[in-house]
């Protein structure tokens, strides 16, 4: 029962692949990606929870050994990192495909040069 | 392909996928289970090492050669953000003095509590980057409230204020330095989460400025010559 939790990733990520299928606009699907990619984050952070366990931080408390998975919180920031700065890019492109084709939907963007 | 093929074959490959996702979960640790052997470790490696926040730790001690990597693709695409932002042939860009860009009519409260923020948010900026060792928080984070502290200028008041306390060659200077700072850290003395940290914030707050000033250079500046 306690696998049903793990659900929740896959249909974050398949929201977000659907939303780029039938995207009519190359904004949307960048901001669609990144739904599709936060359900790493969710998935990440789920595999480290830990039942009645702190954070893994102890500036102000005992250390003890009942914390979540610190390793995944690791991996969840890199995530998080690398994912704005991918975005910041497709947007970049975004701005030069609709100043070249003057058009942002994939539809309308056949051949490579007009 | 149609709107409606491309449908179908989604739908034949998001159920393939959720299929494997199910079979894959079954699996998993029990969800919330005290079962984390990599976690184990890392704490106590992390309280060896004199670093109480132990996600810290992790990224710029326990697993500082996999940082530098990330670290190195976030400059890489900064960088490529800024190439395709250039302007091309038919384009002229316009001097930043010549509009006064900005939200146009800021009212004055507005204002002042734009201008009384900037000195807030960025000793917070800096105050998370330093404590990133002790308390949640690091360079990653502080980084951004950083780059994005010096953006208030643009909400309070126009461009050309913004345009006039950003220079952007310093910022490219400062976002290689650091690059090079970060990769000397890591490879040659490893285990200063700090100056780590320190070092990460100055390439993260300036990539955020980096890159910022070339949408809005986009959005305000660029105009087609006709």
């Amino acid at each position: 029962m306690s696998h049903l939790a793990y659900l929740i990733p896959a249909w974050i990520l398949l929201v977000g692949v659907y939303g780029i299928v039938t995207s009519r606009n190359l904004v949307h699907a960048v901001v669609c990606l990144s739904v599709a990619q936060s359900a790493t984050y969710v998935l990440l952070l789920m595999i480290g929870y830990r039942r009645h366990a702190t954070a893994p931080v102890f500036s102000d408390v005992k250390p003890t050994g009942n914390v979540v998975d610190p390793v995944v919180q690791a991996l969840t920031l890199t995530d998080i990192v690398v994912g704005a700065t991918v975005t910041a890019l497709l947007l970049a492109l975004t701005v030069q495909v609709a100043k070249r084709r003057g058009t942002v939907d994939p539809d309308r963007l056949r051949s490579l040069e007009p | 392909m149609s709107p409606r093929g491309r449908l179908i074959v989604f739908l034949f490959g998001g159920a393939g996928l959720a299929v494997l996702f199910v079979l894959a979960t079954g699996h998993l640790p029990d969800f919330g289970g005290s079962w984390h052997p990599y976690g184990e470790r890392t704490v106590s490696n992390a309280l060896l090492r004199q670093t109480p926040n132990v996600v810290s730790s992790i990224n710029f001690d326990q697993r500082a050669f996999d940082t530098l990597g990330e670290e190195l693709i976030l400059m890489a695409s900064a960088l490529a953000a800024v190439v395709v932002l250039r302007g091309v042939r038919a384009e002229q860009e316009e001097d930043a003095g010549a509009h006064a860009y900005g939200p146009a009519e800021v009212f004055d409260a507005l204002r002042i509590t734009g201008y009384l923020l900037l000195p807030v948010t960025l000793v917070a900026g800096v105050y998370i980057v330093a404590h990133g060792y002790l308390s949640p928080g690091g360079g990653f984070q502080g980084g951004i409230v950083l780059g994005s502290a010096i953006h208030l200028i643009y909400l309070a008041g126009d461009y050309p204020a913004l345009a006039r306390v950003r220079p952007v060659p310093m910022f490219e200077s400062g976002e290689a330095v650091a690059a090079g700072v970060f990769v000397l850290l890591a490879v040659a003395v490893t285990g200063h989460v700090t100056a780590m940290n320190a070092a990460v914030g100055l390439e993260v707050g300036c990539a955020v400025v980096l890159v910022l000033a070339r949408f809005f250079d986009q959005a305000l500046l660029v105009r087609t010559s006709s």
